[in-house]
């Protein structure tokens, strides 16, 4: 069971994933043995269960982000199966979710302009199984994307 | 647009699966001096291509068993009412990502909850509440996966 102290150290760490040991435990007013140990735990027990690099694809050339929300047809037993299979082998796919609610699924998309999402969109994308139906939302900012829990 | 390389690109990848390895134990795999690797590490990160590090945590062990993405429409449009509601959404601890949008919705929001009645609470008090909030469509998330992209 998680208590105080691992919810106190995961708060730190969370904001500040590079923070070095020594660092850590003075934030969290612990010896540094005793939080290392505690993090160490947290990693082994996948409470920690990446640590990831972000990519800014804008750095990288890829301006256009939209999100597409797609309904698939639920008479095709296999039908998100198929569909998500299918959606891991475009390389500008860079999310997928699926969703209890009016959408089932739902892609990130990512390409260098208009003209590239063009072509991911009818090569791509419009060649998945199984689709009914697709609705796109462009992404015009991201206001907040540290994607932290509030523990 | 930064100049980026296949050396580049490898570094990018495994960082993207763990930031936490250091340059020396990173160029050791890519067959890279350490100090070669953290001047390209350094150069992607001043490039912005490196944007920050994210931890994932484990949300079902910290308690959080309900993601919701939500679609909202403003029902008062006009510059004061978008940024009334971004201040106000911005400081929504629940909220982990706030996209702005242009299609069906004005934003998109990723919401953390602890359950389906935390879920409720979360978004009569907080959500519905914010100023200029019109239409809010809740899709609750079942899966997620996140692909390397175009790497």
């Amino acid at each position: 069971m998680l208590d105080d102290i691992d919810r106190r150290l995961l708060r730190y760490l969370q904001s500040d994933p590079g923070l070095s040991a020594v660092e850590l435990a003075e934030r969290a007013r612990l010896p540094v043995a005793t939080a290392s140990r505690r993090v160490e735990r947290l990693r082994k027990d996948r409470v920690i269960a990446a640590d990831r690099a972000v990519v800014d694809w804008r750095a990288l050339g890829y301006e256009v982000e939209v999100s597409l929300r797609v309904t698939l047809d639920k008479t095709a037993p296999r039908a998100f199966d198929d569909f998500i299979q299918a959606a891991r082998a475009l390389s500008e796919v860079v999310e997928i979710q699926t969703f209890l609610g009016q959408v089932d699924v739902r892609l990130s998309v990512i390409a260098r302009d208009m003209g590239h999402y063009q072509t991911i969109y009818r090569d791509g994308v419009l060649a998945l199984p199984h689709i009914t139906d697709i609705e796109a939302l462009m992404h015009v900012a991201t206001l907040k994307s540290e994607e932290a829990l509030p523990i | 647009m930064i100049q980026f390389d296949d050396m580049d690109r490898r570094i990018l990848r495994a960082l993207v699966e763990d930031a936490s390895q250091t340059a020396g134990a990173l160029g050791r795999v890519l067959g890279l001096s350490q100090s070669a690797t953290w001047r390209r590490i350094k150069r992607l990160t001043d490039a912005g291509v490196i944007a920050g590090r994210r931890l994932e945590l484990d949300k079902e062990q910290l308690g959080f068993g309900v993601t919701v993405f939500l679609g909202v429409k403003l029902a008062t449009k006009g510059r004061v009412g978008l940024e009334d509601f971004e201040r106000a959404v911005r400081a929504v601890p629940e909220v982990q990502t706030i996209q702005h949008v242009l299609g069906l919705y004005d934003y998109r929001l990723r919401v953390v909850a602890r359950d389906l009645p935390d879920f409720e609470r979360v978004l009569r008090r907080r959500i519905m509440t914010l100023p200029g909030v019109g239409n809010v469509e809740a899709n609750v998330m079942l899966s997620e996966e996140r692909l390397a992209g175009p790497l």
